[in-house]
């Protein structure tokens, strides 16, 4: 269970205003975390604390393959996107990375900038405590949830392989 | 409800009875894939799980084909890191320079995929193997290092497309117009997500050469994956190339597809990809006057053999336009064989080609071809982006060895029928 406020963006959020290509030089995730939405909001970085939500629209993340996009948003403190619907790349990079991501059409329509939302990924049910409205995604499934809490597929297949 | 071909061959390597669109599996892989630009990102991170084995030493294959032979130094080393970790690794389908070709032509011809397979592959094109009727997806280098590691991936299970083929293609259209027509028809996302289905009496109108360059674009529509329907050919083609035991799924009658197309082959005319997207597309009658510097005939997409022969029945006793330079590259070190020992190569050369060891060369525009500003090539690769063959202000027409062929005669687009 995660619980923060939403930070609200539209539809075809794509790879390069999430991460600019310019800043493509490095791996280090706390730089590229400095750059997360240059692009598209520039005051993101000083406004996102950690455990906050992203929320967007249709298409997140679509364009190149670049792992970067979601290691900087989960970098940045952010500790879940939701979306109407992710770019197929993306969401795979996301969940390998250990970045939960879930689709829910209704709630991104119901949630405004600021609200504070809380996701139980188990039930797959979202909460807007600021509206005190309750909705239900889609849940992971226990696996999905093991690579979630194990920081990412390298770190699930470790304690899987152990 | 009913599955899908590409849903019941992953319920079967999920173990599970049924799956449905959207649902999160995790299936068993019968192959993991890389190259020389995504394997050593997938060394890095299967460095970081900490064992010293992969999961099975038949079920990797790992092929250097983007810059090979080395085209300089930085590739070179890429490739040490790769032969070392095969070598390291035990791993049984290491192809080196020599015996390599490009992976997605070199794959099936060596039988390591047959049908029910699931395959996936670091690189985008690993949809290919779906003209064999498996389930073939293109991943990260995460994947391929997890893959690697376990024999098992995860999948979210893809809802699908239906394209009916029925009737006869007219002379000269091939494959390549097939899936062009198709792009242009449902556009460049127009499958995202989703499986693109094959089936109808039509199928079996198309040799195994044009299902896989057909299977090898679905990505093209931003599809998760490519299939087509097994028949007979696949079956003689499985057996002439491997010893593996494959198992054929239908899709049930009541399958569900979120859309459903017909396509009357018959219909189709030669089809051009115009900058810069794959789904820019006109038929040879309405292209108008594109004059080239430069034809590119091969890649994963048109580098196999019936390529090469429909190539050199157009180029045979003609001269390539002076000035414009053609490039042709077999994509294995067999169809090269076949094509010399056919006597096709010796037309190439006699008419003004070049003709290139197998790589992916000028297809992502990483050698053996690079286009300068402002110069424009007809190739039979699959994409068009913006610079994907050299200079970002050149230009790259998308087209079938047939339309190419004549062009690189005539110097500007043209239909085999101008020039025959
Ligand atoms: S031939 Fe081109 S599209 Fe095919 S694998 Fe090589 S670079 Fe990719």
């Amino acid at each position: 269970m995660i619980k923060g406020k939403a930070h609200k963006y539209g539809d075809n959020v794509d790879t390069d205003v999430i991460i600019p290509a310019r800043y493509l030089t490095t791996t280090d995730w706390d730089e590229l975390a400095s750059y997360c939405m240059a692009d598209l909001d520039r005051g993101f970085v000083d406004k996102v604390e950690a455990g906050d939500i992203m929320v967007a629209g249709k298409n997140f993340g679509c364009g190149s393959s670049r792992e970067h996009a979601p290691i900087a948003i989960k970098a940045s403190g952010i500790s879940c996107v939701i979306a109407k619907s992710f770019a197929r790349i993306f969401y795979r990079n996301s969940i390998n990375i250990g970045l939960p991501i879930i689709e829910c059409g209704e709630v991104v329509e119901d949630i405004d900038d600021g609200d504070i939302v809380s996701v139980d990924f188990e039930e797959g049910i979202i909460t807007n405590h600021t509206k005190g409205r309750t909705y239900k995604g889609v849940g992971f499934p226990p696996f999905m949830q093991d690579i979630m809490n194990s920081d990412g597929l390298i770190g699930y297949i470790k304690g899987t392989l152990k | 409800m009913g599955m899908t071909m590409t849903q019941k061959i992953l319920a079967h390597r999920a173990g599970l009875g049924s799956v449905e669109p959207g649902e999160l599996i995790m299936t068993e892989l019968d192959l993991v894939l890389g190259n020389d630009i995504t394997t050593p990102v997938a060394i890095e991170e299967f460095e970081k799980i900490g064992i010293d084995r992969v999961f099975d030493t038949q079920k990797i294959a790992i092929v250097p084909d983007h810059f090979t032979p080395n085209k300089d130094i930085k590739s070179a080393e890429q490739c040490r890191l790769i032969r070392e970790f095969a070598r390291g690794m035990y791993i049984e389908n290491y192809f080196e320079v020599g015996e390599m070709g490009i992976e997605h032509a070199l794959i099936p011809e060596k039988g390591l995929v047959v049908a029910g397979d699931v395959v996936i592959g670091a690189d985008s094109h690993t949809c290919t193997y779906g003209a064999l009727g498996a389930f073939a997806t293109g991943v990260g280098s995460t994947d391929m290092a997890a893959g690697m590691a376990t024999g098992k991936a995860w999948f979210k299970v893809p809802g699908a497309i239906k394209f009916v083929l029925k009737g006869k293609k007219q002379k000269w259209v091939s494959g390549k117009d097939i899936i062009l027509h198709i792009i242009g028809m449902i556009g460049v996302d127009g499958a995202l997500y989703k499986s693109m289905e094959y089936t109808g009496e039509g199928v079996s109108e198309l040799s195994m050469d044009e299902r896989f360059t057909i299977a090898n674009m679905a990505i093209e529509a931003g599809a998760k994956n490519g299939i087509f329907e097994v028949d007979d050919k696949t079956i003689s083609y499985m057996k002439q190339h491997s010893t593996k035991g494959y198992e054929i799924f239908k899709a049930d009658d009541d399958a569900y597809y979120s859309e459903i197309y017909e396509i009357d082959l018959g219909e189709i005319r030669p089809t051009v990809a115009f900058p810069h997207l794959p789904e820019n597309t006109r038929t040879i009658d309405e292209v108008g006057e594109i004059f080239i510097d430069q034809v590119v005939i091969g890649s994963c997409t048109n580098g196999r053999l019936e390529d090469l022969r429909v190539a050199a029945s157009i180029l045979k006793g003609n001269k390539v336009k002076k000035g414009v330079r053609t490039i042709i590259f077999p994509a294995t070190q067999k169809i090269y064989l076949d094509a010399l020992r056919e006597g096709l190569i010796e037309i190439f050369i006699e008419a003004g080609a070049v003709v290139s060891t197998p790589t992916c060369g000028p297809c992502l525009g990483g050698h053996m071809g690079i286009l300068a500003k402002g110069e424009r090539a007809i190739s039979t690769t699959n994409r068009n982006f913006v610079g994907r063959m050299g200079h970002k202000d050149s230009e790259v027409y998308l087209a079938s060895p047939a339309v190419a062929a004549a062009s690189a005669i005539t110097g500007k687009i043209s239909s085999p029928e101008e020039v025959l």
